[in-house]
């Protein structure tokens, strides 16, 4: 619908005080009436078990008093910044910098990660946050594949990352099943699972495709949770086994990896252990992403992505590509669920909630759709900001959820708006996203 | 039998609950072609001032329940509508000429702010509520005691239903506003040229949906007799469930899934397991997405190349 200049109108720009004023007394006055009653009346349910209420005028005389001020200045912000759709011309040494730097990025970026547990090796607290973050470059890109290059709008993304994680979990504790003997077999039945859930939703398109893989999503999550004898339902399973290094455990012990290698045990060696583990497995499914972007299935993802219609009139399967696709990404959400389990040492179905699809979503959209290092800064991005705001704790999903609602605003396209394509006449040249279709299922 | 028609009593009432919200989802799809994820926690806003002005009404004073009732029913579509109107013009309006996927993002994000907000606003607790409504009849006794009831809030919820419904018909296809938006519907562009004010249309679309799911969330609230912030996800998915289910787009197909779903439901529950009802739903979805890709109601996408 970007033909739509019709519908842009031509409206003067009114700049004045009165213009500016008169715009914040009326978001003021919606303001008022919205937390009237949500921010002015508080209830609780009392002593005696029925509800009283006491009423909190300052709170609410406070946020409006905000709201009047933030519009006044979000007003002058905008006047100062001019019109929205005007091109700014970015001087070309700028823009060569920028070029220079964005080609490096990738580079330093990854040279900068294998050195995290050396730089940080005494700081546990940023070991862990780099592990929690690379899980989730894992997951946005084993989702990239789906959403990104095949255009498959998925809701329920965090099911395979479930299946993986109890696959490895129940495995592990039921018949003591080695870590890496689960982990193709976690990826296996994730990306069986995947296929299940590519059948259904094959001749489903855009968002009746979302609606039923977000329903799948509930029904594994559901199934987790009642069917205690198996899963141990809400109380979930733990005791999971901790990963060994094919074999070596990393432990105290006499047979540990310290005792054997002669040096002084120290619980920093696992963290360590999982920290380039989980690396090691993002690198694969980026390389694993990139090599197939490649193949005749990646362009054919690509092509499904582009026009479905297309994509068929020229002869290809489009079952076998979406089935493919479904599977591909549901074997990495299976491998990154195997890895959470083997950290956590535990899981419960509160771990796998409709919240972690739609980050995981948000992380895929907000790197730009088929940009792996798009990706991957996003996820750095939302976990690393997730992690700034625990101090506000009950105030962090609002942040969050505000955070996500002025990143579409502002940049709707993702970080990173351009893509390099696959394939190309005589030199590879960055396409603008706005020229890519995508998502229609 | 009388087993059997309680639960179709108790699924109906449910389903028009589930109806009531679908119509908000079906009718910004029809219109934007987007997922208003916001829409559950629309409703369970409506819930939270429904129950906020009724305790605030009765406190001052107010004993005549019929009027208080009316009352809190009008405040709450009031105020419910005016966040309708809020969450698309600051979550969906700056993206309405975006790709796809960034309104549905923006509204995941507006749907983890209004469920966040309601839980630090109004605290984390579920807030209860005495009976309201009582009383009701008894339609049938069987032989070995089991009894058909009917309860005055059953009747309530279903007859306010119907009310609405029918008042939402005539506007559609009536009046002037039911009119634009039918034609933006079909193309906005065009229905520009012809002097539909585009904005205005969809901002009045959003609040007709908010004003429809604060009644539903009153409807719930009494019914029920409780809400709590997190109610809204749930209630949102199966609404939206059932819009699908109806065929996205069609509004006799919203009200028609959503008494498909809150009847699927609550003959699970009496006849299998309590337990698996959201499973049941989800799955039945999936097979009818199966074997009508489009929904019961849905016309078929005709895809030009």
């Amino acid at each position: 619908m970007t033909e739509s200049t019709l519908e842009k109108k031509p409206a003067p720009r009114a700049s004045g005080a009165a213009f500016i004023l008169k715009k914040a007394a009326i978001s003021a006055l919606v303001a008022l009436v919205l937390f009237s009653l949500m921010i002015g009346v508080r209830t609780e349910a009392g002593p005696q078990g029925g509800l009283i209420y006491w009423t909190r005028f300052g709170d609410l005389a406070a946020i409006v008093a905000a709201v009047f001020g933030g519009s006044i200045i979000i007003e002058l912000l905008r006047q100062w910044w001019g019109p929205a759709d005007k091109v700014r011309v970015v001087p070309p040494a700028v823009q060569n910098a920028l070029s220079l730097a964005g080609r490096l990025l990738a580079p330093a970026l990854l040279i900068f990660t294998f050195l995290v547990p050396v730089i940080f090796y005494d700081q546990r607290y940023i070991l862990d946050l780099a592990i929690l973050v690379l899980t989730y470059v894992m997951l946005g890109w084993g989702l990239n594949v789906v959403v990104g290059l095949a255009g498959l709008l998925d809701l329920g993304y965090v099911a395979f990352y479930a299946v993986g994680a109890y696959s490895y979990a129940l495995l592990a504790t039921n018949f003591g099943l080695s870590f890496w003997v689960c982990l193709p077999l976690a990826g296996i039945l994730a990306a069986f699972w995947g296929v299940l859930l590519g059948f259904p939703v094959l001749r489903l398109r855009g968002d009746y495709l979302a609606i039923v893989t977000l329903a799948f999503g509930e029904i594994i999550r559901l199934v987790i949770i009642n069917w205690q004898s198996l899963t141990g339902g809400p109380n979930g399973v733990s005791g999971i086994p901790r990963p060994t290094l094919f074999g070596i455990p990393l432990t105290p012990g006499e047979d540990g990896l310290a005792a054997r290698l002669g040096i002084e045990f120290s619980p920093t060696h696992r963290i360590v252990f999982l920290f380039y583990l989980i690396l090691a497995l993002a690198l694969l499914t980026n390389w694993v992403t990139i090599r197939l972007r490649r193949l005749p299935i990646g362009r054919a993802w690509e092509a499904l992505r582009e026009d479905e219609v297309a994509c068929r009139a020229l002869g290809i399967n489009t079952t076998t590509t979406k089935l493919t696709a479904f599977a591909t990404g549901a074997m990495f959400g299976g491998f990154a669920g195997a890895f959470f389990a083997t950290r956590q040492g535990f899981i419960s179905p509160e771990s796998f909630t409709f919240q972690e699809s739609a980050l995981v979503l948000a992380i895929v959209v907000l790197g730009g759709m088929g940009s792996q290092l798009g990706v991957a800064l996003a996820a750095l991005a939302m976990i690393g900001g997730f992690e700034l705001f625990r101090g506000l704790d009950q105030y962090r999903m609002l942040v969050f959820g505000l955070a996500m609602v002025l990143l579409m605003i502002w940049r709707p396209r993702g970080l990173i708006g351009h893509r390099a394509p696959t394939v190309y006449l005589e030199r590879s040249q960055a396409i603008s996203s706005d020229l890519v279709k995508e998502g229609h299922g | 039998m009388d087993y059997f028609a309680q639960q179709l009593i108790n699924g109906l009432v449910l389903g028009s609950i589930y109806g009531l919200i679908a119509i908000g989802y079906t009718m910004v799809y029809g219109i934007v072609g987007m997922i208003n994820f916001a829409h559950g926690d629309i409703f369970m806003i409506g819930g939270f001032i429904a129950l906020i002005s009724f305790l605030v009404l009765v406190s001052l004073g107010l004993t005549a329940i019929p009027l208080v009732l009316f009352v809190v029913l009008l405040v709450s579509m009031a105020i419910t509508a005016l966040y309708g109107w809020t969450v698309e013009r600051i979550a969906y309006r700056p993206l309405r000429h975006s790709f796809r996927l960034a309104p549905m993002l923006s509204a995941i994000g507006m749907s983890f702010v209004l469920t966040n907000f309601s839980q630090i606003a109004q605290g984390a607790r579920v807030k209860p509520v005495p009976p309201i409504i009582t009383g009701g009849y008894t339609l049938h006794e069987g032989p070995g005691g089991f009894v058909v009831q009917l309860s005055n809030i059953q009747i309530i919820v279903v007859l306010a239903t119907i009310v609405l419904l029918a008042l939402f018909t005539w506007l559609v296809s009536r009046t002037r506003l039911g009119r634009d938006m039918r034609a933006c519907e079909q193309d906005q562009t065009m229905a520009a040229l012809l002097g539909v004010d585009v904005d205005r249309t969809i901002s009045m679309t959003f609040v007709i949906g908010a004003a429809l799911a604060a009644v539903a969330g009153m409807m719930y609230l009494l019914y029920y007799g409780l809400v709590d912030f997190f109610m809204g996800f749930v209630a949102g998915i199966k609404a939206f469930t059932a819009a699908v289910l109806g065929g996205i787009g069609s509004l006799p197909g919203a009200m028609l899934g959503g008494l498909a779903i809150g009847l699927i439901e609550t003959f699970w529950s009496a006849y299998f397991s309590v337990e698996y009802k959201d499973v049941a739903a989800f799955s039945i979805l999936i097979v009818v997405l199966i074997f009508l890709p489009t929904g019961l109601l849905g016309r078929p996408e005709v895809e030009k190349v």
